[in-house]
Formats: C-alpha cells, structure tokens, sequence
C-alpha cells in the first residue's frame, strides 16, 4: 500500500500523433455514388487501424493541391479501413476524385464530437439526412443496428434533390428490406419515372410512428434543412434538448487553434461538429456568424 | 355501409371537433377509391371536394409544357388534400393522381360550406385545421425554392 507522502508514478502515457501531421493512406477502392459523388475507401500505408466515433471527420490531405474536411463515412466497427464520401465542389475534391486504387493520400483526424448513439438507447431515434448528409450519419446508423435491441424504433428520413442524387441506393435498399430500420426516401424534384415520395424531407416527419417523448433525434444536412427539421420534430413533440445537428464550417487546423470555423463562442472543429440542438440554435439563425 | 363517424373522429385533422360536429362533417363524406393512375381531380376545374387519404399514394402535378407534367408533391396515408374548395373561384390549381390503388373519404365542400355558414363554430374548427395544414403546405414549398441541397457549399462533406 503507498503512503500519502510519496509521489504517484506518472502513467507512461502512449505518445499522441500530432494532429498536424498527416498520416499516408492509400486508395483501395473508389465508388462513384452519384454523378458528383464518390467514395474513397483508404487503408493505412503500412496497416494499422484507425479506431473513431460516428460524426467524427478527417482533414483529408491531397499532395499537391491542398487538404479539406471530410466527415468519416464507414462503419466503426471495421477500424481497418477508413471510407469518405464527398463531393466535388473544388479543386481539392476534384483532385480526390481523380486519385485511383493504390494512389497516396495524407489524413489528419479524427476530430471532433460524435452522435449520441450511447445517450439514445433505450429510445426511439430518428435519423433524418439531406443531400450528402446521409454520409456523416452512416456511422451512426451502422452502430445502432449492431446493437440493435437496445434502441426503439429506428427511422432514416432521407431527401435527396432528385432521384439521381441519392446516396448508397443500395444500402437504403438492404436496410428497407431488413425491417430493422424504417427508412423514407423523398426528392425535392421528381423526374416522370420516379414512383416515389416528392417533398422536402421535413413532410416525411409526420408519417412515421415514433414516441416523441422517447426520442432522439440525429440530423444533418444544409442548415437551412436542419433549421426546418427541428421545427417540425418540435410541432412533432420532439423537445429541441433530444435534437443533435451537424454543423458545418470552414475547418482548417481541426483542432480549435486556427479559428477558421469559429460560429460565436464555438470552434465546430473541436466542440462539435455533433451538437445538441440547444446548444447551437441561436447560433443558426444569426445571420452575421 | 361504413360508419365514416368514428374514422373522422379519430382523424387529428378534425380532433378540435365535437361529436355534434363530426356527424355533420360524416353527413357530407364518403368512401371513394381510386386505382394506379386514376385521376382524384385535375387542374382548372371546379373544386368542390376535399381528401382524407386512407391509404396509398396521390401525386399532386401542374401541368408544365413541354415538360409534361411535374409532380411538386405526393400524399399519404393519413394526409389530407385539396383546399381549393374552401376559397374562391372553387378551382383546383392542381391535378392530383394516384400513384397506387389509393382509398381516401371525400368530403363534399358544397355541403360543408353550406354547414359551416350555418354553424360558424364548426366554420372556425375547419379553418383553423385548413390553416395549419396550409401552413405546413407552405414551410415545405418555401425550403423547396430554396434548392437547398443545390447550392451547399465546399465545407466537411465535400
């Protein structure tokens, strides 16, 4: 037994990789999802796992062009490989896109808070995406239904532009079939050949059966969409404090030092991107952050 | 015959409703069914109903050459559709189809607004149901003009 007077041997703590330096990945696969949509499926140069929470995101390095934020888009539950869905809005994730198997990518991360899958068992939870928002939720969504007794019902609300614009048409397919997850598909824009749901995704809130006194929300998608949503899981019954968004801003450094992504008081990078609905509410509809 | 009583009654558009006032709404509805294709109403002509979807699906679409015509919207089971009937001309400014066999109650607007001016408390319970499922109506066409997954900019998913 030690004594109060002697000193506790300080823990050999693992030495941490610096946020700063990107670590070399190497493409395995590419997916091309939609007509401006892929997927990256990477695996560590020299193997390894890279262990994150769903919601997380990665600074996704493309040598010779420049880095950005991606959110991390694969399953928890296999570390070994790290997949990222993006689209191509600029020169980096054009560069991205053009990268093939085998080429060499730098990745920084992950960074940032995850969804509240934890919090939400015991609970009902509605998922709802928009656009590209699907892809930070997919992990989500992965490890709910791995341990799947331990939630309620389990919802995807999921609205895309068009029909063409949907995200992993095939997964939501398998996961419709599996009658594990109720999942609602609409487009904000339908083309004659499409038999489904049109309407924002907010009209599909009223159809589902959830308790919304045992709810837990997870939303991401354009603010403007997660704006709408809360306010019909409001009218809904949902209580903004079981509502968490995924916010987005310029992040650069990842880490809160840089304060390129800086909304008020709080650095998306570091304290989010996940974050309660409460906490970030009045934050969004100030139009000068 | 169904009693349409209890079904009205049940329904959350008209829980603001006595029962006095449910059996006069039942007294202008009725079980409808319309097939895969089949047209509930068309635009432009005179719009003297409105829909309690049972069930299925109806696609709301205007008319927009030379694109044919545009579904803006689809409605399910337990929505409700159509309030042209309730202001003037009494023209609908949409054609709505079924998108499968879809069963809905009719509810006669001729007969309703005769009752409705006769009784005014059921007037005022019916207009502030129509007005929040207008409200609604027009929360989704505003975030539907804005295009929002058109215009997102480069940020963590890109």
């Amino acid at each position: 037994m030690s004594s109060v007077l002697e000193a506790p041997r300080p823990v050999e703590a693992a030495p941490r990789p610096d946020p700063m330096l990107p670590v070399p990945f190497v493409v395995e696969r590419t997916q091309r999802e939609t007509a401006d949509t892929f997927t990256l499926e990477l695996l560590p140069q020299g193997g390894g796992r890279f262990p994150f929470d769903p919601g997380q995101f990665n600074m996704l390095y493309v040598f010779g062009i420049g880095e950005v934020p991606i959110s991390i888009s694969g399953d928890p539950a296999f570390p070994q490989r790290l997949i990222h869905t993006t689209r191509v809005v600029g020169a980096v994730t054009k560069g991205m896109g053009a990268l093939k198997r085998g080429d060499a990518l730098g990745v920084r991360g992950p960074f940032g808070t995850g969804w509240p899958v934890e919090e939400a068992e015991g609970c009902d939870v509605v998922v709802v995406a928009g656009g590209i928002g699907l892809a930070p939720l997919r992990p989500a969504l992965y490890e709910i239904l791995a341990h799947r007794e331990r939630y309620g019902r389990v919802v995807l609300l999921y609205g895309a532009r068009t029909p063409d614009d949907i995200l992993y048409r095939k997964q939501l397919h398998d996961w419709r079939g599996d009658f594990d997850l109720d999942v609602h598909v609409t487009v904000d824009r339908a083309t004659s050949a499409w038999r489904g749901n049109v309407g924002v995704v907010t009209t599909l809130i009223p159809r589902v059966p959830f308790d919304p006194y045992h709810t837990v929300a997870m939303v991401c998608g354009p603010e403007t969409m997660m704006r709408f949503t809360v306010l019909e899981l409001e009218r809904r019954g949902v209580p903004a404090a079981k509502v968490w968004l995924s916010l987005e801003r310029n992040m650069k450094c990842g880490v809160g030092l840089c304060g390129h992504c800086q909304c008020g008081p709080k650095f998306i990078c570091k304290d989010g991107p996940v974050f309660p609905c409460v906490d970030v509410w009045d934050l969004m509809s100030r139009r000068e952050l | 015959m169904e009693a349409l009583d209890p079904l009205l009654a049940e329904h959350p558009f008209l829980k603001g409703l006595t029962p006095a006032h449910i059996r006069t709404v039942a007294g202008c509805a009725r079980n409808e069914r319309f097939e895969a294709g089949q047209f509930l109403f068309r635009e432009g002509e005179e719009a003297h109903q409105f829909f309690i979807v049972r069930h299925g699906k109806v696609a709301v679409e205007v008319g927009a050459p030379p694109r044919g015509a545009v579904t803006i919207q689809t409605v399910a089971d337990g929505e409700i559709l159509g309030w042209s009937w309730l202001v003037p001309p009494y023209r609908w400014r949409f054609s709505a189809q079924a998108k499968e066999l879809t069963r809905v109650i009719a509810l006669d607007g001729r007969c309703l607004r005769q009752k409705c001016e006769e009784d005014h408390d059921l007037g005022y319970e019916l207009l502030k149901s129509f007005a929040d499922i207008v409200g609604q109506r027009l929360d989704a066409t505003r975030l539907q003009l804005l295009d929002v997954y058109a215009t997102e900019p480069a940020g963590r998913h890109r």
